[in-house]
């Protein structure tokens, strides 16, 4: 019988085409959208945690209640020791010590004074190890614009906006003037090895990547650092894992009574990132959900339409004494076969673009010049096994609950004034 | 008939209050106009002289002591961390509110670093990076190595009667001392600090006590002054305790070892060739 609808939905055009047309479409949009908007908030996510939340973070208590001001006289005392409790302990996830501080970016002149001064945000990661996996997961190597990654103490790599707009060039000597962590003055000079894009306009703006070791000794935090910064070995983040390290981590280590103790967060915990995390979560489901409701109001007024129009046709199959519940049931076929013809295709179209859109994206830059947020400027779709088969839902249930509703005016048919109609 | 005790401030408050209300001119008592403006050249007159001092006098004894053409002090400044106290001793050179120059002789990370102030304009040198940073606008609002005290409060010496229009407020009894609670108002624009209240002690003419107020009436600062001792004919508090108030920690607590007044003070000090020497 599948046969026979197949070749009926084929041969008859009128009967399949504007169905098939919508039900791609409608698959489509449900896997673009749902593929682009996932991309969306992973980015969204993968740089926040890449940038400063890290899967899990741990800060004194202290520092995390002040931590927009960068309290370094707060930080993590005895990191060292620490870190070498949290790779024994915790050997699932790769854990990396970090600064933060805010300085003055100072560019001399020959004399050594005062050429140009700009506010900096500093960041000091383990840029030289070769074991550091920091320069990938900041995505640092493609983000250079001029020059190259410090490859020993004493460099700095600058952002590029901020080196044009104080002429600084690679090679160039800048010098950094804030606080110590004890509260001292902290001048230290580094050469500028690079300059790089961010992709974030609050880092474009000014910021500064030294090694942290560098930023250590500068900073007097001689085994101290802002933060500890713990990442899932497979990159991606695991609420429920993290949770669980939190938990056991907070009860071994962390103390109410003591300001300074450690103290554990997730990338849930932080700022905005818990409703992001859920957003991208429950993303595809309200697309399917929006798609569904809207192809199934199309595809009703289609199935309702090629009712009128087969009018004649059911008629006489009634007449013929076809029963009325198994037209009903060869027109449920011929809409799941429309359904899953149409939402092959329409899969097809939507995962070609929304690989497109993974690889190039779209570039909001022009958009986002006064935005402070750290968010990316491209915007990339996320091609995830999901978008395989998210489409068959609204395009089944669309076409099968459209049709459904249209088919119910077979069973009002009168068989005995079946012909007197037919004679009209 | 009960008499409630009010300050002189309220009373003016009172009177200005009800020269402007329409209702209590109508049906209030009447005072002739004369009489009104007689009441409060007296009432102004009481505020401004106490026991035959007027505020501007009592700021001009104030500024003898504290004020001089130049000074150099050597002096010891404990920051009081949350966690660490820090001491930090230095040598500094001044002269008025245009020109200082400090010298730092510990801890050993800041040793050799100098700071030099002319007008309002700052430099610093640091030996181990050999770079001079100018410091100029705002940024000489900030912290000096995480103290209490700004860059502004450390290397100013100006006259308070030059900028402030001061009025005494009353007498307190403070530590043990009389002291006159003295209200000043900025007079001059860009001032770091738009109000103060000070204590002073009514026969030493020092401050004991300040408080630091912005424009807005936030309280920004707390100054307890201390250890007042004579030192070439005028009384000057040793110890100094600011207080951030906005700032978490415990306070920081200045003490000059050594002060000298108006002594002979080579011009090349106060120049930017000094910070390299």
């Amino acid at each position: 019988m599948i046969k026979f609808i197949f070749k009926g939905v084929l041969r008859d055009k009128n009967r399949s085409l504007l169905p098939v047309i919508v039900v791609s479409i409608g698959v489509f949009l449900t896997i673009l959208l749902s593929g682009w908007m996932k991309g969306i908030f992973s980015d969204m996510i993968d740089i926040n945690a890449n940038q400063t939340a890290g899967h899990v973070k741990i800060m004194t208590r202290s520092y995390a209640e002040n931590q927009s001001q960068l309290p370094n006289d707060l930080a993590l005392i005895g990191v060292d020791t620490l870190l070498l409790h949290l790779r024994k302990e915790y050997p699932e996830m790769d854990w990396v010590k970090r600064i933060e501080f805010g300085a003055l970016l100072d560019v001399p002149d020959k004399k050594g004074e005062t050429r140009a001064q700009g506010p900096a945000f500093g960041k000091a990661i383990d840029l030289i190890s070769p074991q550091s996996a920091e320069v990938k997961r900041l995505n640092i190597r493609s983000s250079i614009v001029k020059g190259r990654i410090p490859n020993h103490g004493g460099e700095a790599l600058i952002s590029n906006e901020f080196a044009k707009q104080f002429n600084v060039n690679v090679g160039d000597k800048i010098t950094l003037f804030g606080s110590t962590m004890t509260g001292g003055m902290m001048i230290q000079s580094f050469r500028v090895s690079g300059t790089l894009n961010f992709g974030s306009s609050v880092l474009d703006r000014g910021a500064v990547i030294i090694d942290i070791k560098d930023a250590q000794q500068a900073l007097d935090m001689k085994d101290a650092a802002s933060e500890i910064l713990g990442y899932f070995k497979d990159g991606v983040y695991n609420d429920k894992a993290a949770k669980a390290v939190k938990k056991a981590f907070n009860t071994k280590y962390s103390s109410t009574n003591n300001p300074y103790s450690p103290e554990m967060f997730t990338l849930r915990d932080q700022d905005s990132l818990g409703q992001y995390l859920d957003m991208a979560d429950h993303m595809s489901s309200i697309m399917v959900l929006i798609l569904i409701l809207a192809m199934s109001i199309v595809l009703w007024n289609a199935g309702l339409l090629g009712g009128l129009r087969r009018y004649g046709e059911f008629g006489i199959r009634l007449a013929l004494g076809e029963g009325k519940g198994h037209i009903y049931q060869t027109l449920l076929y011929e809409a799941i076969l429309i359904g899953l013809i149409g939402t092959v295709l329409g899969t097809i179209l939507g995962l070609g673009a929304s690989f497109y859109l993974q690889e190039y994206g779209l570039d909001f830059s022009s958009m986002m010049k006064n935005i402070t947020m750290i968010l990316p400027h491209v915007y990339r779709a996320k091609v995830t096994p999901e978008l395989f088969y998210i489409g068959f839902f609204p395009g089944l249930l669309a076409t099968t609950f459209g049709n459904a509703i249209a088919g119910i005016a077979i069973f009002r048919r009168q068989t005995a004034r079946l012909f007197k109609e037919l004679e009209t | 008939m009960k008499h409630t005790a009010k300050p002189l401030s309220s009373i003016f408050v009172t009177l200005a209050g009800k020269k402007n209300n329409p209702v209590t001119n109508n049906h209030y008592y009447k005072i002739p106009l004369q009489m009104k403006s007689l009441i409060f050249l007296f009432l102004a007159f009481l505020s401004l002289n106490v026991n035959g001092q007027t505020a501007d006098e009592i700021l001009k004894k104030v500024d003898q002591n504290i004020s001089s053409k130049n000074r150099i002090f050597e002096s010891s400044m404990t920051i009081h961390g949350k966690r660490v106290n820090r001491t930090i001793t230095s040598k500094t050179y001044s002269i008025g509110i245009k020109q200082s120059f400090t010298e730092y002789y510990s801890p050993a990370r800041e040793r050799g670093t100098k700071m030099l102030k002319l007008e309002d304009r700052l430099w610093i040198y640091s030996p181990s990076s050999d770079r001079t940073i100018q410091l100029s606008g705002q940024l000489l609002r900030q912290s000096l190595m995480g103290s209490d005290l700004s860059y502004e409060d450390m290397m100013e010496d100006r006259k308070l009667t030059e900028l402030y229009i001061a009025t005494v407020l009353g007498q307190e009894q403070l530590n043990g001392r009389k002291v006159y609670l003295l209200g000043l108002t900025a007079k001059v624009p860009n001032t770091a600090y738009h109000t103060i209240k000070m204590w002073i002690d009514s026969q030493r003419f020092v401050p004991l006590k300040e408080e630091l107020f912005a424009k807005s009436g936030q309280l920004l600062k707390r100054i307890a002054f201390s250890n007042v001792k004579k030192v070439q004919g005028r009384w000057f508090p040793m110890s100094i305790n600011f207080k951030d108030v906005l700032k978490h920690g415990h306070g920081t607590t200045f003490n000059i070892t050594s002060i000298k007044f108006d002594q002979r003070i080579p011009a090349y000090i106060f120049t930017k060739a000094s910070l390299k020497k």
